[in-house]
């Protein structure tokens, strides 16, 4: 029973920084229907802030508070300048954004190499953040995976009110379904683009906060979380986040669950095989829009 | 089936199809003009390169060459059939293993077992799957067979539910991640991230023998130039028109009657089996192969080539590759740093500001001198960017 739940806490925790990562990605690739390869090195910007941070505040809770706002500034100012520079020629070609903003991470890599160094550097967690909570039944969680759990659906309850109730939202929303029809209906859809940019990379600057209580910062650390983040967007549909959500916590508990059974490199495997079984059931995902088109 | 004859690129009205070599339907000559060329390109492989550069030299070339033979498929699957294949490392893999296991299992001589088996597990025997690879006749088919049945599986599964564009090429992305993560964690049989390393022989003659470097040499450039050749054969046949209509509109050749699936999984299955040759000639030629090698990494990094060539012609991938290869160990010995920031440069101003390739270039200037009245053929025309625009945000 122990090893059950410590075995489903794990997952979760595992599914929730997938999901602070593939949020980003599900706004931008369901809107706009962009691969943004660099979102990974938005993750590393983000981590990198928080690290910067704390090298002037000098409290390590203060400085996690003021870095997650800081971050997501950060991180999708970084997102908008990409967008304006080198996505935004592209919007017709889906396939050359993803290798022209491969070339972008990579340079981004170097760059975090020549400023940080090629070594991992570490943060140092708050105290409040470095024990166990425990929770009815003798059994115990880690306090800093509760707070990035918290972390992730408190970004999801934020932005799904925002997509719901805001004017922002609902031109978001309205591109999405029809981007021809909410151009003629006066939506700024370039405009929308942007914002939707800023959001999506934001996101990203908090998942690499949060990651910073799990592990080392390297100049490497987006590109592995890249892929199965974009896992999920592809499974979950795109242009709705609850495909995300629930398929961001079921990648992480299947991937849990393998990993406990097998072995991890065994674990990834069973995890790929997974995806591909599901997109012969469902190819467009959990959830999709239902449109008229072909595709 | 047969009844529909895929319209010629430079009919009016329809999208004109990009990248279709101009004449590749007037017959005679243009055979005539290949033949030259491929002429030209074995006596530059064979004799010219050979008396010109010195043993580490073209050693090194042996290398670019089995990278290039990967672009020739990444030029069919993307170039001509727009799958974005992300995951050629794999099947580079595989075929690099396949013939690495074998060497090793020659290396260590009947009933032996390879050295870092002794070192990483306390394996007593050799694994069951590795048992077959001790025969020639089993591991050199499987080179090329084991790639082409994962991608004959994979495709079959993906393209028949019709996952396609960016989706496909996550999946084949994530295909290279657990590949790889798979290797490295089960080091006792693989050899882990250091991978198969140290072969000494390749079918009795010894690999530090700089003659028979040499020999490996001319049996790459060799498969090169066939797999050049039958790539050629398959851009200009009936199949290869069809295969680039897929790429520029899939719905039309359905209603056409065609099945898209079965005419991408060819494209797919063939790429493969041309990437699983290349990584079965890379370990004689250079002696490793390594999860490092078949990455995320070095997959995406075998398409840089393709697109700096021009992706959708015949010899662009191939220049290009041998080009970057090229300009990678020239730069990064030197400034190991610079070449990051170029590389990725180069997928930036390559992919976005001229998605023909350097042979975009050459096509151009052929065109200038050609006069006006040729200016339709051989370039993406606005109207083909305005209809993929609407069925990007469809």
């Amino acid at each position: 029973m122990t090893v059950l739940f410590g075995q489903l806490f794990t997952g979760i925790s595992i599914g929730a920084v997938l999901l602070l990562i593939a949020l980003g990605l599900a706004l931008t690739f369901g809107q706009m229907n962009v691969i943004n390869m660099a979102h990974g090195e938005f993750i590393m910007a983000g981590a990198y802030t928080t690290y910067v941070l704390q090298q002037s505040i000098t409290g390590a809770g203060l400085s996690l508070l003021v870095a997650l706002p800081v971050a997501f500034v950060v991180a999708g100012t970084m997102g908008v300048l990409l967008e304006i520079l080198l996505i935004r020629r592209l919007y017709a070609r889906p396939l050359d954004t993803l290798l022209v903003t491969w070339g972008v991470s990579l340079m981004l890599q170097q760059l975090a190499r020549d400023v940080f160094g090629s070594p991992n550097v570490q943060t140092r967690a708050p105290e409040l953040l470095t024990g166990n909570v425990a929770v009815p039944g003798g059994l115990t969680v880690a306090n800093n995976r509760l707070f990035i759990l918290a972390l992730a659906l408190a970004a999801v309850a934020a932005l799904t009110l925002a997509l719901r109730f805001t004017p922002l939202g609902r031109r978001i929303r309205a591109v999405v379904q029809n981007r021809d029809l909410a151009a003629v209906s006066g939506v700024p859809t370039a405009r929308v683009d942007r914002t939707t940019f800023f959001l999506g990379s934001g996101l990203a600057g908090l998942a690499g906060v949060a990651l910073t209580l799990l592990g080392p910062i390297g100049p490497t650390m987006g590109t592995n979380l890249i892929i199965d983040a974009f896992l999920v967007v592809v499974v979950g549909g795109i242009g709705q986040l609850k495909g995300s959500v629930i398929v961001a916590f079921a990648l992480g508990v299947l991937q849990a669950t393998g990993e406990y059974l097998t072995t991890l490199s065994v674990a990834k495997v069973i995890v790929f095989v997974a995806i591909v079984a599901f997109l012969q059931w469902r190819p467009q995902g959990l959830f999709t829009l239902r449109t008229r088109s072909l595709a | 089936m047969t009844a529909v004859t895929p319209a010629p690129p430079s009919t009016a009205g329809a999208p004109a199809p990009a990248d279709i070599a101009p004449g590749s339907r007037s017959g005679g000559r243009s055979r005539l003009r290949a033949a030259a060329g491929f002429a030209f390109g074995a006596a530059l492989l064979f004799a010219v390169a050979p008396l010109a550069l010195s043993d580490f030299r073209l050693a090194l070339l042996a290398k670019y060459l089995c990278v290039a033979m990967v672009a020739v498929g990444i030029g069919i699957a993307w170039g001509r059939g727009g799958m974005l294949t992300l995951g050629q490392g794999v099947f580079f893999g595989l075929g690099g293993y396949a013939m690495a296991m074998h060497l090793k299992l020659a290396d260590a001589g009947p009933g032996g077992m390879p050295d870092f088996m002794q070192l990483y597990g306390q394996l007593d025997e050799l694994p069951v799957w590795w048992r077959p690879f001790a025969s020639p006749w089993f591991a050199l088919p499987a080179t090329v067979l084991l790639p082409m049945a994962v991608a004959f599986g994979l495709g079959s599964l993906v393209f028949r539910r019709r996952v396609r564009g960016a989706y496909f090429a996550i999946l084949s992305q994530a295909l290279a991640a657990a590949m790889v993560i798979l290797l490295i964690g089960q080091q006792g049989t693989t050899g882990g991230t250091n991978g198969l390393t140290d072969i000494q022989g390749f079918f009795g003659y010894d690999l530090d023998d700089p003659v028979n470097q040499r020999m490996v040499y001319f049996i790459i450039a060799g498969v090169l130039l066939a797999l050049l050749a039958l790539a050629r054969q398959l851009i200009h046949s009936r199949y290869g028109e069809l295969l680039v209509a897929v790429r520029d509109s899939e719905e039309r050749v359905r209603f056409l009657g065609y099945d898209p699936a079965s005419v991408k999984l060819v494209a797919y299955v063939v790429a493969a089996g041309m990437a699983g040759l290349a990584g079965a000639l890379f370990v004689p030629a250079v002696g490793i192969i390594s999860p490092a090698l078949i990455g995320i990494v070095p997959s995406i990094e075998f398409v840089i080539g393709v697109a700096v060539g021009g992706r959708a012609t015949l010899l662009g991938p191939v220049l290009g590759a041998v080009a970057v290869a090229w300009a990678r160990t020239a730069l990064s010995e030197r400034f190991p740093g610079t070449w990051t920031y170029l590389q990725g440069l180069l997928f930036v101003v390559v992919v976005a500001f001229l998605p023909g390739g350097l042979a975009s270039l050459w096509a151009l200037a052929r065109r200038r001198d050609a006069g006006p009245e040729q200016s339709r053929r051989g370039w993406p025309a606005p109207a083909r960017r305005r209809a993929s625009r609407a069925e990007a945000h469809r």
